[in-house]
């Protein structure tokens, strides 16, 4: 079995899910992923569809074990996890996979990861502030983390806005 | 009930209750949706899994004890669960009656020109 490893660093997951989607289409199945690290397999052109999903609890926390087995049990096979993320494969000839069948769940799930990077985003850009005045590269890092945290959260509110605008009509 | 407990149900949240007037696991409810509607409705998992969840919590649904030889959870619809799905319907029923009221007066006026 032919193998990669390609080394890529993602903020947007959304960019990530559509990556590993074009990846599959050409024939290379994301197998394993570790920070930044994915492992390809070769086969046959766009067999799986890849979604990538932000849990409430760590992966390999017991409160996520029924769910990851519900998926299972759906025909979703758990790829790979890193720390509340899991990345999910169905087989294209299941039909279209989405996780998220309406509005409500879609938004929920945009909020979820928005909590987890607005803090990581405010601490970076605190830390950046304070450091910078002192001229240490430890704050050059910090605002550039901090930036690239802010681009995503922003996306994802867009979105989040975008969905809210339909509540009023549709269910 | 409680003033919120009076809205439209979501899409999704009728037919889980539809499907659970027999037992049914998580994938089974996916199934018989899209068998029943044809396509149209496909539950993702992690919406079905969610509104599961926060059926239980509202008691409209509950979980059956499960077996040994299988590890997947089959759920079931409680009294409370029937009662607001007969609501549902009602309302919904409400919502065509005056629909076709509407459509029929249409076409009457139509055919009278």
């Amino acid at each position: 079995m032919m193998h990669k490893r390609v080394i890529r660093f993602f903020t947007n997951y959304e960019r990530e899910e559509q990556w590993l989607n074009e990846m599959a289409a050409q024939g290379w199945h994301c197998r394993g992923y570790v920070f930044g690290r994915y492992l390809f397999e070769r086969g046959e052109p766009g067999a799986y569809t890849y979604r990538i999903q932000f849990l409430d609890y760590p992966a390999d926390h017991p409160r996520s074990a029924p769910y990851l087995d519900f998926l299972r049990e759906a025909g979703v096979e758990v790829v790979a996890s890193c720390f509340r993320w899991v990345y999910l494969r169905q087989a294209a000839s299941a039909g279209p996979f989405e996780l998220f069948s309406d509005r409500e769940s879609r938004i929920a799930h945009y909020r979820r990861i928005i909590m987890m990077l607005l803090p990581l985003a405010v601490v970076n850009l605190a830390f950046g502030t304070r450091i910078f005045g002192h001229g240490g590269l430890t704050g050059y890092l910090n605002l550039g983390a901090a930036a690239a945290l802010a681009i995503p959260v922003s996306r994802y509110y867009q979105k989040i806005a975008k969905l809210e605008k339909e509540r009023l009509i549709r269910e | 009930m409680a003033p919120e407990e009076q809205g439209a149900l979501t899409e999704a949240v009728f037919y889980i209750l539809l499907a659970l007037h027999q037992p049914r696991h998580g994938y089974g409810i996916m199934q018989q949706v899209q068998e029943l509607t044809q396509n149209r409705v496909l539950l993702g998992p992690g919406t079905l899994y969610g509104a599961l969840s926060t059926l239980v919590e509202k008691g409209w649904i509950e979980p059956l004890a499960e077996t040994e030889s299988s590890r997947r959870k089959e759920y079931v619809i409680t009294d409370r669960g029937r009662l607001v799905f007969q609501q549902e319907l009602a309302r919904l029923e409400e919502l065509v009656r005056h629909g076709k009221l509407v459509q029929r007066s249409e076409n009457d006026a139509q055919a009278g020109n």
